[in-house]
């Protein structure tokens, strides 16, 4: 009983990618072993951790609740994705640099995906609403303190044209 | 000059890779191997009648299934004991697959080989495992009780007693002027990391040799483990520690059973394999801790000073003990806190029950201890009507007392000496930062407007930085570049930036021209592992003591080359220059070169080093006896006995006058871990352990029930806090240096976690004025306190009479 | 942790979705947002035979305001329904309600008539549809189609009355009588978790600021979602000056909650008695319009 496979096409990261899949291929598998994009972590696959956050056309969402071909055609964007344009790290990678906002780094990425959305519609956030943009994402390791500042930095960050200052 | 970056708040040098995704974590590794998976039981207690995979055997993709009756030699043996401890009289540990027997829900029963996790999943699913139930001892009350056993040869359920004593506790309470009695009870809950473990391996059938990549804490320990098991020499072996997505204490434990077989089964098979382990696996297959029930005895004076203290306490250690004894023990010895004790008598009982086995959980034993001691100062400065950071500080060991020494065994075999610290100075720095003198009239206000908040505090003592040994290996290339390798692992603590701190420092080189490979046992092969706070201290001062080396063999190849006395010289920048002549230089890439006497060059540098290129000293061979080749050194930092940090925490909490929620409303921390060689990273460890010290008192459990079954192994369930529950954390460091390193640090990893459920157990009681006694603590659980208080019908203290397993055999 | 397969289906109109309904029968489910389905796919606790997927029935992705009703298409996510502004303006429980569901990831996804098929008692929008007396409406191939209130669309725990070879297509929740403030309140271990206790209130309030009704709808007391009339304890008083804790008190004789890992029953009525008396207070100011009905958990 061999299983049937669907084309699934996406875009990620602004290239158009695309591999066949079993109908019941998660998202986040998807991305990590179908398009070999590692940067996508999987921390409990029952849609709690958030630590496989991407943006499926701009929105946050989590992976591991998503099988790939019910979106097929649509914008992904995974941490890799969340560079700045010459290449480098974009602005919310930056802040958690700078902020000491990461440790062991395996929830980091889904934190990232979701700050950078946050920050598109919250350009100017208040530490309280900084607190509540992170409120879906679990971290083991920082207690949120220094995730919290970096909220804060990189969106000065992004209001000064993701330069550090 | 060069910028001393030891004691600088430098950014991570991991950072760049682990924040754009570049990360490498075990499940990133080896795309195309095949991927393994767990038929696990679902009876917390049961004999396995048969297994029957008749119809898992037409699943496409399927490629092997293995039971413990296709192991054999070492691998079919029960996993290693791997701390032995003469009072450990009953060790128990599992086989690798079930023999016959499974002792909790989740142990494994058969292993699954297929193209991919999901048909790995379909197959399991399709083995019909018969089980015939028997009866479950879940709690410590039933392990106590013995009605049924978890090892049918263990009567009494228990693995291990000990008893330590300094005077005669007994009769020192027995003629204090006061006297106290207290339960207290913590429950489980565990480690948890984000990345569950994971194993991966290779198997080269033409080298003979196998290549292992694990999630864990000892990378080296391991390798030794799986040469042992799979009867393989130890050089065929080697074990690499890629990124790990957190530890916490869970991945110190090894060889796993899946450790043993994805190689066993790699090597069989000779594909390569991976298994990832899910969340729902690690809730029931890794290790819990915390779990334990205390009944102290004090007895004190007017003053509040103590007397006499006689602590029983049982601990639940789980179905099996392959971690042996030493959370308890720990417990046993840390649960001193910063206090001098008059005469001390502890005993423990460490108890099997069919649950998921205990094992280091960050903190270790210290967050129960901390908790029995510091209620019992609650309890005596609420008898005394004392204020209680008064009763602490009258019991507090004083400066010119260091080194004291308690007369007990620590955790490592050695003394328990505490080597440096300044109570009172850190109790006075807490005591200011949460404004403790000025909360009565801030609860005045509080009251006023219908609010209800209490604060509370607490204080221990944290022994890190324990032996036997690490080491480091540093080399400078002929490019300058600094490579520095240590066998132990890192989980997110930034061993890649602090060691590079300390290379730097050590060699005057610029911290870019440093590179830190960590538990790779291709690089560096002896080392014991990150756990117990003990990396900063260990192979910090390892890297010290080698970069130490490898700077005098610099100085002096270059003292040579310059003609210059070594006693003049000096490394700044990189290059080896005569003090107060910076003309007179010779960049270490150079000195490197100069290190390894040639026959052939390969480059301009080297060519510097071959046998035409300069006066030779023909007097000497070009190697003497005790030299060797190279600008590289190796050595190993042993330590007498653990150094000991401290710190105390304080928490204001608000409850909720009519739905009993719980909010911290600040939490202020004074923490002294020596020297800070980071002082960000220090911070960061101090903030993760606070989030899980809140977790611990306020949020996590792991609810079994009567028959052993976990009913919250998910993330929806089991609730370590998000952001919302985390309150900002304010720091404020002591420095009071250890005497027994170069580097003067002691460990900062587990101090955050550790007084987390006796603060806030502390700051509620004071914010509802009853006794908190269990925790953690839910607002259900207050709420239904609170009615127990308003109809009186809850005394503070149970009388624990009724149930005393330690001396039931007396009985 | 990974899904057994399934044979998926991805209709892209309405008609063949119904037929492939219709088809798959008893062995079929309806993947909307998924966000309670993937889960329990992934865990293996359900393995259907086939998954029709309505993601592309963009006919039903739509929040439309009637005058005296908000329709809730079988597509729109939470997130659409919660920053709907025409539907806040007339129904601002929605908004309220909604931004209790779990997190905004979540809420990016998952949908409003996916929560009410899922019946969870622990979900907020259930309690909404029940307190404000709305009505699922489903089809079925071949032009069947019914509407059924929300008192009988709950049946237990995750059992609705949507019946093999149906879709839900949309929800219809009513507008209140004018005069009408409305407030959501509930407490949760953390933020996002399922409420211990939750409760939406309606109270309307006549021309001189009395109370002439108190309804509410609860989240997490038995196996459906409750809904309470608790006009008598307080009908008739001035919003301002309602002993409101009368109402609460009266909600906490009639519900009988279950004791689970994280509270027990008698605190769960407890918290029906607080949350009630609370949110109810809230409502009649919002419906004086003199506060806001909280968008803030407790």
């Amino acid at each position: 009983m061999t299983e049937v496979r669907h084309d699934v096409r996406l875009r990620v990261n602004g290239v158009e990618r695309s591999a066949a899949a079993p109908a019941r291929r998660l998202l986040s598998d998807f991305l990590r072993h179908d398009l070999r994009l590692t940067g996508t972590h999987v921390g409990c696959e029952h849609g709690v951790c958030g630590a496989c956050t991407v943006l499926v056309d701009g929105r946050p969402m989590r992976s591991c609740l998503l099988f790939a071909v019910s979106v097929d055609g649509a914008e992904i964007t995974t941490v890799e994705g969340c560079r700045s344009g010459d290449g480098g790290l974009g602005p919310v990678q930056q802040a958690f640099l700078e902020c000491h906002g990461l440790q062991c780094g395996f929830c980091t990425p889904g934190f990232i995906t979701t700050i950078t959305a946050y920050l598109a519609e919250h350009p100017d956030p208040t530490e309280e609403e900084a607190r509540e943009a992170i409120g879906g994402n679990l971290c083991r390791c920082t207690g949120y303190v220094n995730i919290v500042a970096s909220v804060l930095r990189a969106a000065e960050l992004i209001r000064s044209g993701g330069r550090p200052a | 000059m060069t910028t001393k970056l030891f004691g600088e708040p430098i950014p991570r040098r991991e950072d760049p890779r682990l924040v754009s995704g570049a990360g490498r974590y075990l499940d990133d590794l080896g795309p195309d191997a095949l991927a393994v998976a767990f038929v696990r039981s679902p009876h917390a207690h049961a004999r396995i009648i048969d297994i029957d995979v008749t119809d898992a055997l037409d699943v496409d993709g399927l490629v092997a299934i293995y039971t413990y009756e296709d192991l054999a030699g070492r691998v079919a043996e029960p996993l290693p004991v791997l701390i032995p401890h003469p009072a450990l009289h009953a060790p128990r540990t599992a086989h690798p697959l079930a023999n016959g027997v499974v002792r909790h829900v989740g142990e494994a029963v058969a292993m699954v080989v297929a193209t991919d996790r999901y048909v790995a999943e379909d197959v399991c699913d399709r083995i019909r495992v018969g089980y015939r139930p028997l009866p479950a001892v879940v709690g410590i009350d039933a392990a106590c009780a013995a009605t049924h056993r978890v090892h049918e040869d263990v009567p009494d359920n228990t693995a291990a007693r000990l008893v330590q004593e300094v005077g005669d506790a007994p009769a020192a309470i027995a003629a204090a002027p006061y006297r106290l009695e207290l339960e207290l009870e913590i429950e489980r809950s565990a480690s948890m990391p984000m990345e569950g473990r994971g194993v991966y391996a290779r198997w080269d059938a033409a080298d003979r040799s196998l290549r292992v990549y694990s999630s864990t804490q000892t990378s080296t320990s391991l390798r030794f483990a799986l040469a042992t098991k799979l009867e393989l020499p130890v050089d065929r072996v080697e074990v690499v520690t890629p990124d790990v997505g957190g530890g916490f204490g869970v991945k110190i434990v090894h060889p796993w059973p899946e450790e043993v077989l994805v190689p066993w089964a790699a090597i069989r098979l000779g594909r390569e394999l991976r298994w990832t382990e899910d969340r729902r696996e690690h809730f029931v297959a890794s290790a819990h801790e915390r779990g334990q029930r205390h009944r102290v005895r004090v007895g004190f004076d007017a003053d509040g000073r103590l007397r006499g203290l006689d602590v029983t306490f049982w601990h639940d250690n789980g179905a099996y003990t392959p971690y042996g004894i030493i959370v308890p023990v720990i417990t046993a010895t840390q649960l001193l806190g910063p206090y001098r004790p008059g005469a001390y008598r502890v005993e423990f009982a460490s108890l099997y029950t069919n649950t998921v086995q205990v094992t280091p959980y960050r903190g270790a034993g210290r967050p129960q201890g901390v908790y029995a001691m510091e209620r019992t100062m609650d309890a005596i400065a609420q008898q005394l009507g004392i204020d209680r950071a008064t009763v602490r500080e009258r019991n507090f060991i004083q400066p010119e007392q260091m080194p004291y020494d308690h007369g007990m065994i620590f955790q490592d075999g050695r003394p328990l000496i505490y080597d440096s610290g300044d109570y009172p100075a850190a109790m006075a720095m807490l005591k200011e930062l949460v404004g403790w003198d000025d909360f009565a009239a801030y609860r005045e206000r509080a009251r006023a407007a219908g609010r209800r908040v209490g604060i509370g505090l607490a204080c221990y003592v944290e022994g890190t930085g324990v032996g036997p040994y690490e080491g480091a290996h540093v080399r400078v290339e002929t490019t300058g570049q600094v490579v520095v390798a240590t066998g132990l692992t890192s989980q997110g603590q930034g061993h890649e930036t602090v060691f590079a701190q300390v290379a730097a420092d050590a060699l005057g080189v610029p911290i870019d021209d440093v590179t830190v490979v960590t538990g790779d046992t291709r690089r560096f092969k002896y080392a014991v592992g990150t756990f117990a706070s003990r990396a900063a201290v260990m192979s910090g001062s390892a890297v010290a003591l080698a970069a130490g080396k490898v700077r005098d063999k610099a100085v002096r190849i270059a003292a040579e080359a310059l003609e210059a006395d070594p006693g003049d010289l000096e490394i700044v920048d990189g290059a080896v220059q005569v003090k107060g002549d910076p003309a007179a230089r010779i960049a270490l890439g150079t000195v490197a070169a100069l290190a390894n006497p040639l026959r052939y060059s390969f480059d301009a540098q080297t060519a510097l080093a071959t046998q035409f290129a300069k006066a030779a000293r023909v007097d000497r061979p070009p190697v003497a006896d005790d030299d060797e080749p190279g600008l590289e050194a190796t050595d190993y930092y042993s330590p007498i006995r653990s150094t000991f940090a401290y710190g105390m925490h304080a928490a204001i909490v608000e409850t909720d006058p009519e739905t009993a929620d719980i909010r911290v409303l600040r939490y202020c921390v004074v923490h002294d871990c020596g020297n800070l060689i980071n002082p960000r990273i220090v911070a960061g460890q101090v903030h993760g352990g606070v989030a899980q010290g809140i977790g611990g008192a306020l949020y996590e459990r792991l609810a079994y029930d009567r028959d052993g079954q976990l009913l919250n192994a998910s993330f929806m369930d089991f609730l370590m806090p998000y952001a919302s529950e985390v309150p900002a954390i304010e720091i404020a460091h002591l420095q009071t240096p250890s005497p027994l390193n170069p580097l003067g640090v002691k460990g900062a990893g587990e101090a955050g976690v550790i007084p987390g459920s006796a603060v806030l157990a502390s700051a509620i009681e004071d914010a509802e004025g009853f006794r908190i006694s269990r925790m953690p603590i839910s607002p259900s659980e207050l709420w239904e306190l609170r009615q127990r208080h308003a109809t009186g019908a809850s005394p503070a203290d149970r009388d624990p009479a009724d149930r005393d397993p330690v001396d039931r055999e007396g009985s | 942790m990974k899904p057994a397969s399934f044979v998926y289906h991805r209709p892209t109109d309405l008609g063949d979705a119904l037929a492939a309904l219709a088809e798959v029968g008893h062995d079929g489910k309806v993947l909307a947002g998924g966000q309670s389905l993937v889960p329990v796919l992934t865990m293996r606790l359900a393995a259907p035979g086939h998954l029709v997927d309505i993601n592309r029935l963009a006919e039903l992705r739509h929040v439309t305001v009637t005058g005296d009703a908000v329709r809730v298409g079988a597509l729109a996510r939470h997130t659409d329904l919660e920053r709907d502004e025409p539907a806040y303006a007339v129904l601002p429980l929605l908004r309220r309600a909604t931004a209790h569901v779990a997190h905004r990831t979540i809420r990016n996804r998952g949908t409003t008539v996916g929560s009410l098929v899922h019946a969870d008692p622990a979900a907020e929008l259930p309690a909404v549809l029940a307190v404000l007396a709305g009505e699922v409406e489903l089809v079925r191939a071949g032009g069947g189609r019914r509407l059924v209130p929300a008192g009988e669309f709950f049946l237990g725990p995750l059992e609705s009355a949507v019946r093999p070879g149906e879709l839900a297509v949309s929800a219809t929740f009513p507008v209140p009588p004018a005069g009408t403030g409305s407030a959501w309140l509930e407490l949760s271990r953390r933020r996002g978790d399922y409420a211990l206790v939750g409760v939406g209130v309606l109270v309307t309030l006549d021309a001189e600021q009395r109370v002439t009704r108190v309804r509410a709808g609860y989240v997490s007391v038995g196996p459906t979602p409750i809904v309470l009339d608790l006009t008598d304890a307080v009908a008739g008083q001035r919003y301002d000056e309602a002993a409101w804790a009368a109402a609460g008190a009266l909600a906490a004789t009639l519900v009988h909650p279950e004791e689970d890992i994280h509270a027990t029953a008698a605190y769960r009525r407890h918290l029906v008695a607080v949350l009630t008396s609370r949110a109810a207070q809230r409502a009649g100011a919002d419906a004086a319009g003199t506060g806001a009905g909280t968008e803030g958990a407790e």
